[in-house]
């Protein structure tokens, strides 16, 4: 009863930024990959979704970019219904989002300026902007020294470092993390995990995708647990479960 | 679009081209083929018209009158002529006109038989008026017209030459339209490939782009810009190597053929490029646009 409460209050203070109402989603006849799951992320929070391989989570993250829709359900993010947003809508909504992969995804031909500037490009801000913005980000992520190199000579660790200030130059309200520390080792991970508990503490909901049992155990988030495209926990302040 | 994001079209345009060079390079050297010979159609049938426009002048229509016309007959017969629309020039050619000048040009070089008609024009019912039209194809129906009139006795004309030569300027026109829009639909076709291969080339960096919010416009803009500028160089290099040609031509049959200069006319280079250039840049930058709009529509959405 308690937590129900408390569940209310925390709603009324901080309204979700993230729902998704019995959202379901088949690729194919009879085989759900993800099955009537709702969630509600609030402003703000952090939150882990764990799950084997083909438990849905890569599902959830494409729904929510709206690179797919789901088969069945709603899905509301900042208050509006994604499922129904217009295709010219497409990418002012996307500009809500940031977006950080397992393979980085840089574009090779460029330099750590000029990726993370690129974000700034596509959305038409004007050159005074990415000017200014871009060495403010690669500062935050610890590469102001690294402005010129290009990827390739770059550590995977960088690298990440370097999608994520490109994820945050345009200051999203979200930023999803598919798989973040996917690639990198342990120490790179955790400074990535770090850097995302930093953002996330300065206000933007991070959701982040992981398979990294040491990572989930020991920063205590929201845990959500997906099993064969059915939400089968969601704790505060959870661990990887054992059934993972 | 924000001056910074044109800008930047251009940029990626231009290296979208680079990186595609091959590809490129295949569709400029179509584009640029198509339009060569488009020019050497164009120059065929320009200098055509602009001869045939000149031979116009010179097939007249000769009228002449019933026997014992009066003076003031004659006249009205000129006046309900020079109404007509399609009369350029209109000429009197008297009796003795016709007789001094018939003299001229048959016996020039015997005085003696000339002697022998001194008081007497043999040529007596012959004066004439010789009319001058604005188009040869309009003859056939100008002499139907004269020969109503009352008091035309007879009307002389070419219509045969005047017919053939408007047939001819036809057939030219429709041959060289119908290789030409095929030459087109070739080059759309590549410019096609070429925007297609560089899709796929990009493919990472589109996605990416369609993910941090770009709108269809911006992620489009560089491919549509790579094909007008790939139908932009198409337009060039042939221009130029026509203008070339065209004065150097025009200098080697005024030398070695001299005999054809009576027959043809050939316009000034600079007036055939005055529409050349514009022609041949609006059709290069044309097809660029239409060959890359059709691939990015297909291979782009968001």
């Amino acid at each position: 009863m308690k937590n129900e409460v408390d569940e209310l209050l925390k709603e009324s203070i901080e309204p979700p930024i993230i729902v998704l109402e019995n959202v379901s989603k088949s690729y194919q006849k009879d085989v759900d990959a993800v099955k009537d799951v709702s969630i509600k992320i609030r402003k703000g929070e952090f939150v882990f979704i764990v799950g084997s391989s083909g438990s849905g989570k890569s599902t959830l993250i494409k729904m929510l970019l709206k690179e797919i829709e789901p088969t069945s359900g709603k899905i509301f993010v900042n208050g509006r219904d994604i499922t129904r947003l217009r295709r010219r809508l497409v990418p002012k909504f996307r500009r809500n989002l940031g977006i950080v992969f397992q393979d980085f995804r840089l574009l090779k031909d460029r330099n750590v300026f000029e990726n993370v500037a690129f974000a700034q490009r596509v959305i038409e801000k004007p050159s005074r902007t990415i000017q200014r913005n871009v060495p403010a980000m690669l500062s935050l992520v610890g590469l102001s020294d690294k402005l010129n190199a290009f990827p390739r000579e770059l550590s995977g660790g960088e690298q990440q470092r370097v999608a994520l200030a490109r994820a945050l130059v345009n200051n999203p309200l979200i930023l999803l993390a598919d798989e973040p520390t996917g690639n990198l080792d342990p120490k790179n991970s955790w400074d990535i995990m770090s850097l995302l508990d930093e953002v996330n503490k300065k206000g933007t909901t991070v959701v982040v995708v992981t398979h990294n049992v040491e990572i989930v155990d020991a920063m205590q988030k929201r845990v959500i647990t997906m099993n064969k495209g059915i939400l089968v926990s969601d704790e505060q302040k959870g661990g990887y479960s054992n059934e993972n | 679009m924000k001056i910074s994001s044109i800008l930047y079209s251009f940029k990626q345009g231009i290296k979208n081209i680079h990186r595609n060079r091959m590809f490129s390079l295949a569709s400029i050297g179509t584009i640029a083929t198509c339009l060569f010979l488009f020019g050497i159609f164009y120059f065929i049938l320009a200098n055509f018209q602009y001869t045939v426009k000149i031979e116009e002048k010179s097939v007249g229509v000769s009228i002449f009158f019933d026997e014992n016309i009066t003076e003031e007959q004659i006249e009205q017969i000129g006046n309900q002529i020079k109404q007509r629309e399609e009369v350029a020039t209109l000429e009197y050619i008297s009796a003795d006109e016709a007789w001094e000048k018939y003299k001229q040009d048959t016996f020039a070089d015997e005085q003696e038989l000339i002697d022998t008609f001194a008081e007497d024009n043999p040529l007596e019912d012959s004066a004439s008026y010789v009319v001058y039209l604005d188009e040869v194809a309009k003859q056939p129906e100008f002499v139907e017209f004269v020969q109503g009139i009352d008091g035309v006795r007879k009307v002389n004309n070419s219509d045969k030459l005047a017919q053939g030569l408007s047939d001819f300027n036809l057939l030219l026109g429709y041959v060289s339209g119908a290789i030409i829009i095929l030459l087109l639909a070739v080059a759309i076709f590549l410019i096609n490939t070429t925007i297609t291969m560089g899709i796929s080339v990009r493919k990472e960096e589109i996605s990416i782009m369609k993910l941090i919010g770009a709108t269809d416009y911006f992620v489009r803009s560089p491919f549509i810009v790579e094909g007008m500028l790939i139908g932009l160089m198409g337009a060039i290099f042939p221009l130029i190597l026509l203008y070339i040609i065209y004065n150097q031509a025009i200098m080697y049959i005024g030398q070695k053929f001299s005999i054809l200069s009576n027959i043809l006319h050939f316009l000034n280079v600079n007036h055939v490029f005055a529409t050349l250039i514009p022609l041949s840049l609006a059709i290069g930058v044309g097809i660029g646009f239409i060959g890359s709009m059709i691939t990015v529509r297909k291979h782009l959405h968001v």
